[in-house]
């Protein structure tokens, strides 16, 4: 451990290396986090199976980058979109719908078993073994070769940050943007003004679907995929949202981005074992803290 | 009357029953017949491999029966298996095995299919003396355990990556370097297998006295290692050491590539079962790959003559094999190790067997079969593989290669 810390005083490049790695790659955590936020916030769903749709929107995209098809991961993008948000729409009315107004348990029970039957069904499907989609791009060298970067990350970076913009400008200034947001904020004054809730929520939960598969179209040409793999995107989503908070797209992006770096200068520091383990461990002083700072807000209210 | 009838002939159907159970059929040697005995993984999670030994077994057997059987006091007989299918759970090849010796008499086994079922079986057969000559177990537990009756053909786990440190060692100090001086990056995911892997490794860097600089355990769900493919670039590592299953392949193969990670040497377990090659083509040049064995191989032995010809008669025997899988071939192995010690004891008796088989000194197809007081077969090493243009041509050991090492890869 304190060898690896000397490590990164003595090559300084090392940490503009990892940080970039992290921030490269906590933006495509940012997406499924973001999704995750949305029904979070408007439906007070939270949804276990979040990370299940980052797998399938990978193994679709690895479908399509096989034969016959042979189609570019970056081109399969849109596909992928309206083929999970159609997906996300399904299950909005056969499961989603039913759970939503019980309590959380019941929910998070539905979303649960819905992450099991994914995967088993992509096993089933797939086999366990791991899969990647290659994108063929080219990987650029800085400073000698010092630094890599693959052009994969660089285009998953922007294609996260315009699909964050279009989302957000969407939230903003469409007509259904606003219907989600009124309900997020109060969803019985939102029926009374005349909003369809029900069709709300299917929106933002197929919209969800749809932009977790595209986070699963970027993990598949950055990482590997493999059917038990979503359970690791879900966690990542739920340190990011309850850090964040909902309705607070920035926030997400942020925290999203920080969680890409900790993991990296975490596994370099600690070993890979604990690159994951961070993660969880912020979960924890993450809800720590937001206790404590409730507290005090309550403290002020009382 | 019609009641008693009836009475009777259940009571009679019981009595035939209970006596059928009692008594312990004599099956070991039947007329000109030596029954071995098998339980293996027909169905379930190791069907396919499972499925490839119990082909190689009935090679085996075929062939030895055709070149007229083993001689066993002036007379002939032929070799039979009687299987059971173990449905891939241990606890159901335990009870098989027990099932096998004291219901139908088999006196001669022939190992499961992996670590865990042949965990599972050896007490058994231990309990009841009876020799078990298996090919599909390598964990290094198997042999720590202090079991008489258990013999493997095939090598031990921590020998996968040993022969990649030699070969190092080999290759640096040819091109100057100080064994002191050849750094090693290990990447190992925290499970029996890849552990047992790190612990072979661990020895051998330490004959050699090479230099560790990095240490990761995997964590199961992998899917990124760029902190320690960073290290190993930073550090300047000479060899990088990763097992971690086909994801542990994949990830390495996937990042060693992205990040333009310049390590002269890379091993890496289960080449094959990621398909490497089939992912990401070249990029993957100059990876090394441990097998138990490979059909380009210059071994040879009475029963199949070469491992090409092994290779050859294999795919003529089977239908839809491209490849003829080492898993096939070590099972034909064992299969061999029997025929010999039946002939070399001369004799049906366990005891004898086991001290034949103890004592088995012999040249195969598969490699060259001496075993440990452990059990273990100590005369074959691993082979490695490394990925040239495409294809995985042997490099190591040298006495066997087939093309010379491309270093830096």
């Amino acid at each position: 451990m304190f060898d690896n810390l000397s490590l990164l005083g003595l090559v300084p490049m090392l940490n503009l290396q990892l940080l970039l790695d992290g921030l490269l790659i906590g933006s495509v955590f940012a997406l499924a986090a973001y999704g995750l936020a949305l029904v979070w916030g408007v439906m007070n769903i939270k949804n276990l199976a979040q990370g299940d749709f980052v797998i399938m929107g990978g193994y679709i995209t690895f479908t399509l980058s096989q034969p016959p098809i042979n189609l570019h991961p970056i081109l399969s993008i849109p596909i992928i979109f309206v083929l999970m948000f159609v997906f996300g729409w399904g299950l909005y009315h056969t499961i989603i719908k039913r759970v939503i107004e019980r309590d959380l348990f019941t929910s998070l029970l539905a979303t649960f078993g819905l992450a099991i039957v994914i995967q088993q069904l992509i096993n089933l499907a797939y086999g366990p073994d791991v899969q990647t989609a290659d994108a063929g791009m080219e990987i650029r060298e800085f400073f000698g070769g010092e630094i890599t970067i693959a052009d994969t990350k660089l285009v998953s970076f922007l294609l996260a940050l315009v699909v964050g913009l279009l989302i957000t400008f969407f939230m903003k200034k469409s007509r259904m943007g606003r219907a989600i947001r009124a309900t997020s904020q109060d969803a019985r004054a939102a029926r009374i003004m005349g909003v369809d809730t029900d069709r709300v929520y299917a929106f933002t939960f197929s919209l969800n679907a749809a932009i977790c598969g595209v986070a699963g179209v970027l993990i598949s040409i950055i990482w590997v995929i493999q059917p038990f793999f979503g359970i690791t995107h879900s966690i990542r989503s739920f340190v990011i949202v309850t850090s964040a908070g909902f309705g607070n797209l920035i926030g997400v992006i942020l925290s999203a981005l920080g969680l890409g770096a900790v993991e990296q200068f975490s596994g370099f520091i600690f070993g890979a074992e604990f690159q994951q383990a961070t993660v969880v461990g912020l979960l924890v002083g993450v809800l720590i803290i937001r206790q404590i700072m409730q507290s005090r807000q309550r403290q002020v209210v009382q | 009357m019609q009641s008693l009838c009836n009475k009777l002939y259940f009571a009679g159907l019981v009595l035939v029953i209970a006596l059928a159970l009692s008594l312990p059929v004599q099956a070991k040697v039947v007329g000109n017949k030596i029954i071995l005995g098998s339980a293996i993984s027909f169905t379930g999670k190791y069907s396919s491999n499972g499925i490839h030994a119990s082909n190689g077994y009935n090679l085996g057997i075929k062939r030895v029966n055709e070149m007229g059987g083993v001689k066993v006091g002036g007379k002939t007989y032929l070799l039979e298996v009687k299987y059971y299918d173990d449905e891939s759970t241990p606890a159901r090849g335990a009870q098989l095995a027990e099932r096998l010796i004291k219901q139908d008499g088999i006196k001669y086994f022939l190992g499961p299919y992996s670590s865990g079922l042949t965990k599972a079986i050896a007490p058994v057969t231990e309990k009841y003396k009876i020799p078990m000559v298996e090919a599909e177990g390598a964990s290094r537990s198997l042999f720590t355990q202090g079991y008489k009756y258990l013999f493997a053909v095939l090598s031990t786990s921590e020998q996968y990556l040993a022969s990649a440190v030699a070969l190092a060692a080999e290759v640096n100090k040819e091109n100057g370097k100080s064994p002191g001086d050849v750094k090693v990056a290990m990447a190992f995911e925290n499970d029996p297998f890849s552990l047992d892997v790190r612990a072979g490794v661990v020895d051998d860097i330490k004959k050699h006295g090479l230099k560790i600089v990095v240490d990761d355990k995997l964590p199961r769900d992998l899917s990124d290692m760029t902190p320690t493919l960073r290290k190993a670039k930073a550090l300047k590592a000479d060899l990088l050491v990763v097992s971690g299953h086909s994801k542990g392949a994949a990830t390495a193969g996937r990042q060693v590539i992205e990040m333009k990670v310049n390590v002269p040497m890379i091993a890496v377990t289960h080449c094959e079962s990621a398909k490497l090659i089939k992912k990401f083509g070249s990029g993957v040049n100059g990876f090394l790959c441990p097998t138990q064995w490979a059909e380009t191989l210059t071994y040879s032995g009475r029963h199949f003559g070469t491992a090409a010809e092994y290779d050859a008669l294999f795919k003529a025997s089977f239908d839809g094999y491209k490849n003829v899988p080492y898993q096939a071939a070590q099972a034909s192995a064992a299969v061999l190790v029997w025929a010999e010690a039946f002939e070399s004891a001369d004799s049906f008796d366990t005891e004898a067997l086991r001290d034949a088989i103890a004592a088995t000194d012999m040249k195969t197809f598969y490699g060259n079969i001496r075993f440990s007081v452990a059990g273990n077969n100590i005369a074959k090493p691993m082979v490695l593989r490394q990925i040239q243009n495409g294809k995985l041509n042997v490099v190591a050991p040298s006495k066997w290669a087939s093309h010379p090492v491309q270093w830096p890869r």
